[in-house]
């Protein structure tokens, strides 16, 4: 693995292997001092060309925590905001001596032309690109998928994750549909037929128009081992993909009645931040079934799973052997 | 003015003979051509060649005035008769818009000036291609540029009712407005063709239906008030299925390919590479097989290379951020050879047809597509079929280096181009223009 650009080019056992690196990871975490000498002397570059404090932060403690350096760059709202500047942040880097670029980007593919235009040649992590691709956070979610339904190892065999909302802007959704597949469960899309992208008939997935039948286990996969809601941007509003937020509530959001109709078994899970009221009643995103606030510490273990691996230069088997050592050396 | 004996060239690809050309002209043709060279004739060894009439493109953007930075009317022109090209069409999106005589004739002279193409300056259809008013277009036919083709390219003339009178109007000069079809609305923001491969790579999908639906329209208006329309780079087998359709009922429609939507898919936005970011985007395998049918049974008239040179800092950026459009024209004739005649249906009569005859017909241009017979203008091209190719941009005559072939092996090198019987390109070479 030279660089996580898409979830879709993880194997398998790559994506396992990672998981279990996280897994690793984390138990180190829960350690008085969390600090692993692994990245010491390293230097991780946080890319960011849009705003998301979340994955910035959540990367920027996963770098420390493997005692790497890490250095923040915001080109948000500066001059630098497109164009050539993705060339010249580029060879900024190289200058600078960066070991690992994390790129978030509101372009799709940016952080795949960063790698493969021959402009750097550090291994690059897309922390979100675009309408594009999420994989951490994909693999952050199958992480606490296979914590809740799989114990923490293998794959996820035969689980059924329902993801609702704005499937056509959303990275999060591209990502997991083919993670989750390529980790052998199956997915069911939930979206007004306005947020599903023209093609999605392609993709290694269910989709159904309607929310009750997918809660009550009547698409074409059965009942949910979870649900995962997807965030709704008020402004869709008003381009027409739906008439009002009301409607929008209604018919897609996830509410205290529809979670009582979940397996007991099922996880309600969403990446944040959340529109309380809009795609996910607070009842909902409060419940003892919501995950929402464990993804976000999972998502620091994972990031250190992917950083260690790609800056290791190891396989993620490797990887997870290695750390397992020194964690009960 | 120098004589040249080409000898034992194919024209159109068929029987060997010699041409001599002087003083413009095509003098002779076969023996005779011989008997007349005497003794000063420039001899050129075309065993193997085969003798086309100079190409005609009827969609070129030539950058100048505006982007000098990009391409110029004489780096483009050079890059015409690279490829074999003795007439081009210089759409009017410069800075200023070609929207008056004055900026026609500008463009119209700097052609003539720097001696490598006839150029043909095309009106805009609306003053600044804003698509509100009617530019002077009865000015710009009657200017020295006898502007006949009119066309807002790279936008639409979306405004029913100004297209209907742009067709009607210019019925009193047989011009022909040429449609850049794209709804705007429906392409708002798009990035690539809306389909299978747009949806899992995350960019903007630009829907098949926001050119099929201009098109429609854009038949049943010149059904209507029997104006002249001419559909640019169709990309679509919906807009192939409606031209054939309004040419069945004898509507006055002709359309144009180019050669990247007859060689080139979507799955190359996968590269996320902005060279393959083109206005209208790259289609689908089914399209390219649609237009390339469409080509072969005439419902396209022609192929235009919709050449649109690019600075390097405005394609090498991310795939969003970058600017539409590639250059095309000194590898149209090979992608042509390849896909239509290596692998396709097409003799080189078919070839001079659909890049010279045609197009020259189309644009009213009356001394290029001309016949390979003796006392026809000597504008013409030899063309080695058996050369192959690696595209490099770098070596290209072009200003700009956005060719989406680059690196691509292509059949069919052009070997001499010849403009009125002055030779701009000899033996690959391009020479130094004399007037
Ligand atoms: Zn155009």
């Amino acid at each position: 693995m030279r660089h996580l650009l898409d979830a879709g080019d993880l194997s398998r056992d790559e994506a396992v292997g990672l998981l279990d690196v996280a897994e690793a990871m984390a138990r180190t975490q829960s350690r008085q001092i969390k600090k692993l000498p692994a990245l010491r002397g390293l230097t991780v570059v946080n890319l960011f060309f849009e705003d998301s404090t979340r994955t910035r932060i959540s990367f920027e403690a996963a770098a420390k925590r493997l005692s790497a350096d890490v250095i923040n760059f915001s080109a948000k709202g500066s001059s630098v905001s497109k164009g050539e500047s993705l060339k010249d942040t580029a060879q900024t880097l190289r200058a600078i001596g960066a070991d690992a670029v994390v790129v978030r980007h509101s372009a799709s593919g940016a952080p795949h032309r960063l790698a493969h235009a021959g402009w750097i040649d550090t291994p690059v992590v897309n922390a979100g690109d675009g309408t594009h691709q999420h994989p951490t956070q994909a693999l952050l979610d199958a992480f606490t998928l296979r914590r809740h339904l799989a114990d923490g190892t293998g794959d996820l065999q035969g689980r059924h994750v329902v993801l609702v909302g704005d499937v056509l802007h959303s990275r999060v959704a591209r990502s997991n549909v083919q993670l989750l597949h390529t980790l052998g469960a199956r997915v069911t899309l939930v979206a007004p037929p306005t947020l599903l992208p023209v093609g999605v008939e392609d993709w290694t997935c269910d989709v159904s128009f309607d929310l009750d039948t997918a809660v009550d286990g009547g698409a074409p996969a059965g009942a949910p081992d979870a649900v995962m809601m997807l965030r709704v941007q008020r402004e869709r509003m008003t381009s027409g993909y739906f008439p009002s937020e009301r409607e929008y509530a209604r018919r897609y959001g996830l509410d205290r009645a529809r979670v009582d109709r979940l397996p007991e078994h099922a996880i309600v899970m969403h990446p944040g931040p959340m529109n309380r009221g809009l795609e996910i009643s607070a009842e909902a995103a409060d419940s003892p079934r919501s995950t929402v606030v464990e993804q976000v510490a999972n998502g620091v273990s994972v990031r250190m799973a992917v950083l260690y691996t790609l800056l290791a230069g190891q396989d993620p088997a490797q990887a997870a052997a290695d750390i397992t050592r020194t964690e009960t050396r | 003015m120098t004589r040249y004996l080409l000898r034992s060239v194919a024209p159109l690809g068929a029987e060997r003979t010699d041409l001599l050309l002087g003083d413009g002209v095509i003098l002779a043709v076969g023996a005779d051509a011989r008997e007349a060279a005497g003794r000063d004739a420039v001899v050129v060894d075309g065993d193997g060649l085969v003798a086309l009439p100079g190409l005609v493109d009827l969609h070129t953007h030539l950058r100048e005035p505006g982007r000098e930075d990009t391409e110029t009317v004489r780096s483009g022109t050079r890059a015409a008769a690279a490829g074999g090209f003795t007439a081009v069409h210089a759409m009017a999106n410069t800075d200023p818009v070609a929207d008056t005589a004055g900026v026609v004739e500008q463009v119209w002279r700097l052609g003539r000036d720097a001696g490598y193409a006839d150029v043909r300056p095309v009106g805009a259809v609306t003053i600044g291609l804003a698509g509100e008013r009617l530019a002077e277009l009865g000015a710009m036919a009657t200017s020295a540029a006898r502007v006949r083709v009119f066309s807002d390219d790279g936008k639409c003339v979306w405004d029913p009712v100004l297209m209907r009178r742009a067709l009607e109007y210019t019925r009193a000069f047989d011009g022909v407005v040429a449609q850049h079809a794209q709804e705007p609305r429906l392409t708002q923001g798009s990035q690539m063709h809306e389909g299978a491969v747009s949806a899992e790579i995350g960019l903007a999908g630009w829907p098949a239906v926001a050119e099929e639906a201009i098109i429609a329209r854009d038949v049943l208006l010149a059904e209507h008030v029997g104006g002249r329309l001419h559909v640019q780079h169709l990309s679509t087998a919906g807009s192939v299925e409606i031209v054939r359709w309004a040419k069945a009922r004898g509507i006055r429609v002709t359309a144009e390919a180019t050669p990247h939507h007859l060689l080139l898919t979507d799955e190359l936005a996968r590269t996320y590479d902005p060279v393959f970011k083109v206005n209208p985007p790259l289609r689908t395998a089914e399209d390219v097989e649609a237009v390339r049918a469409g080509l072969a049974d005439g419902t396209i008239d022609v192929v235009a290379t919709d050449h649109a040179p690019h600075a390097a800092q405005d394609k090498d950026c991310e795939w969003s951020a970058a600017a539409f459009g590639m250059t095309g024209l000194e590898t149209a004739l090979s992608v042509v050879q390849h896909v239509m005649v290596d692998d396709g249906p097409f003799g080189w009569a078919d070839v001079a047809r659909v890049l010279s005859v045609t197009p020259a017909a189309i644009g009213g241009v009356t001394d290029h597509g001309r016949p390979l017979e003796a006392g026809e203008p000597a504008s013409l091209v030899l063309v080695d079929p058996a050369a192959r190719t690696v595209v490099d941009p770098a070596a290209q005559a072009t200003a700009s280096r956005n060719s989406p072939f680059a690196g691509r092996e292509l059949p069919g090198a052009v070997r001499w181009t010849f403009l009125r019987g002055h030779a701009t390109l000899a033996d690959g070479v391009l020479t130094e223009a004399d007037r």
